[in-house]
């Protein structure tokens, strides 16, 4: 059985105006354990959507999403998330930060110290405990909120475009980064991106959603050994393939729209 | 000139600097000592004190045009010799602390109510909603209209005053906290409770930081408006206090002891403010308010 079980699932906003928007119309997929799995698709597609039902923020509208078999009903740390804006407390330290759940569980606190001090240096970020998160630049926050999330040893990582407010180096940098911690830690990861070129360098799967209302309507096997050249001929290939296969979707759309 | 002294290495603990910290410290002048930043921060009132003294030579130079001023407008001399006979005669000090504590008993009971009605205001939609045309309906009932009523349920004395200032001080208190519980990020709420939060978690590490600075803005403008609601509530028949000595001065026609009551709940608002500042630089590091 597959770790996470999403099926058939919509889900429908409620707008300012009272209308209601069919955000995801019947989506299903499956994702491994320790498999790194990307969610793509144009902005305005129901990605954040979708991850907000994973993390139990949301509930759907109809249909399932089941991890290890049970109903997600509410958020919890074995599905800990790492938001775009970082979402760090700013009245914590990066060491009381990444302390944060750590706390919740009622670890012993020699434990506590242990883990976090494991983290801190995971992330690189020693040296830096007692800073602020005003005092760190986007790429260090983002990486305190890695440090955040993995500290609780969830079973899933959730994380929503979590490099997409990075300068490009930073953000590559960060790619590697997550890459070496996966492999280290061998978390199953959900990571939703509007970025193919990012999809292809990290995930094994890669689930492309169409615009609203958001469906999964093909998913991907990237199976190119890491770490990952983004110049071999056929990543660009498959990237090429892909962002086609995007822009028919999207031209698709607004001729329906003009219609 | 004083000494530079060198950058201490270690810092306390026993805990190593880190190498950057040392060369940063290095290229900057080492910390002014405490009383030099003291003598600085003194040194804003600077504008404070050149109207005074534009206060002293208006009031003495307008006397010699119309002797009346010496009424109308008693300069900064007169206020302070008014100071000094009543410091001499044992009543002044009665007023301050009869007034402060007051002050300090309102405002704090404000804050005592009205923080927690105001956080759950914020953050429990069905609670506003019933709570909130309540609050609107008495908050603009100025303080002074329930003076009568007041002095028919506590009578006359320390109780009845207090009330009259908690009245003023009691909204804003209530209003900002209620603003700070709503304006909370929902991405910190959300991943407090995806890092396994529980409610009362999620209130003591994301919603009471969070709200913190709008607390303490509440805090700041309902001790400046109790200062205001203390001459009001001191109005009627209050035994002491600053409000009373302005009251009672208007009777006697002694506009020094007006203004030196004045004067007086100035300066003593302005030294509240500046602790609450100090305070709030204490309880907030993270903030950039500073």
């Amino acid at each position: 059985m597959a770790q996470v079980d999403v099926s058939h699932v919509s889900k429908v906003h409620i707008s300012a105006q009272g209308e209601p928007l069919l955000a995801l119309h019947d989506v299903s997929f499956q994702v491994e354990k320790n498999e790194f799995f990307s969610i793509v698709g144009p902005s305005g597609c129901g990605k954040t959507t979708l991850l907000n039902l994973l993390a139990g923020f949301e509930q759907p509208t109809r249909g399932d999403l089941r991890v290890s078999g049970k109903t997600i009903s509410r958020p919890g740390w074995e599905r800990a998330v790492v938001f775009q804006e970082y979402a760090l407390f700013p009245w914590y330290t990066v060491k009381e930060n990444v302390r944060y759940g750590l706390r919740r569980k009622r670890l012993p606190e020699a434990e506590q110290r242990r883990m976090v001090d494991h983290y801190i240096r995971l992330v690189g970020l020693r040296g830096f405990e007692t800073r602020y998160p005003r005092e760190l630049s986007g790429g260090m926050r983002q990486r305190v909120s890695i440090a955040r999330a993995l500290a609780v040893n969830p079973s899933i990582l959730l994380m929503d475009e979590p490099f997409a407010s990075l300068d490009v180096q930073t953000r590559e940098y960060m790619q590697d980064e997550l890459l070496k911690i996966w492999q280290r830690e061998r978390q199953t990861v959900i990571f939703v991106t509007h970025s193919i070129d990012e999809a292809i360098k990290l995930s094994d799967r890669i689930a492309i959603m169409t615009q609203r209302p958001g469906r999964v309507d093909e998913i991907k096997t990237v199976e190119f050994a890491r770490p990952r050249d983004p110049e071999n001929p056929a990543m660009v290939h498959l990237a090429a393939e892909v962002k086609r296969w995007l822009q028919r979707q999207i031209s698709e759309s607004e001729r329906a729209a003009a219609q | 000139m004083t000494s530079v002294a060198p950058y201490p290495q270690t810092a306390g603990g026993g805990e190593a600097v880190a190498p950057e910290v040392v060369l940063a410290a290095s290229m900057v002048p080492p910390p002014r000592p405490r009383w030099m930043r003291i003598v600085g921060e003194l040194s804003h009132l600077w504008l404070l004190l050149v109207l005074i003294v534009v206060w002293e030579f208006a009031s003495r130079f307008g006397q010699s045009i119309n002797p009346q001023l010496d009424v109308m407008l008693p300069p900064p001399t007169a206020v302070f010799s008014a100071a000094q006979d009543l410091w001499a005669r044992g009543v002044l000090i009665t007023h301050i602390v009869d007034s402060l504590r007051r002050v300090l008993i309102a405002v704090g009971t404000a804050a005592l109510l009205g923080i927690p009605l105001g956080l759950a205001m914020g953050w429990f939609e069905k609670f506003r909603t019933a709570v909130d045309p309540v609050i609107e309906f008495i908050r603009p009932i100025p303080p002074l209209a329930w003076i009568p009523l007041s002095i028919l349920w506590f009578g006359i004395g320390d109780t009845q005053i207090e009330y009259i200032i908690f009245l003023a001080a009691f909204f804003p208190v209530v209003l900002n906290s209620r603003a700070g519980a709503r304006d909370i990020d929902t991405y910190l709420v959300r991943a407090g409770l995806s890092l396994g939060a529980t409610p009362r978690d999620l209130f003591f590490t994301v919603i009471l930081p969070g709200a913190l600075p709008n607390i303490f803005t509440g805090l700041r403008v309902a001790l400046g408006i109790g200062w205001m609601a203390l001459v009001a509530g001191e109005l009627v028949a209050a035994p002491s206090g600053l409000g009373y000595l302005i009251n009672n001065a208007r009777t006697l026609f002694r506009s020094d002891y007006i203004l030196l009551g004045m004067v007086l709940i100035g300066a003593l608002g302005l030294i509240l403010d500046y602790i609450m500042r100090q305070l709030i630089r204490l309880l907030m590091p993270w903030h950039k308010g500073q």
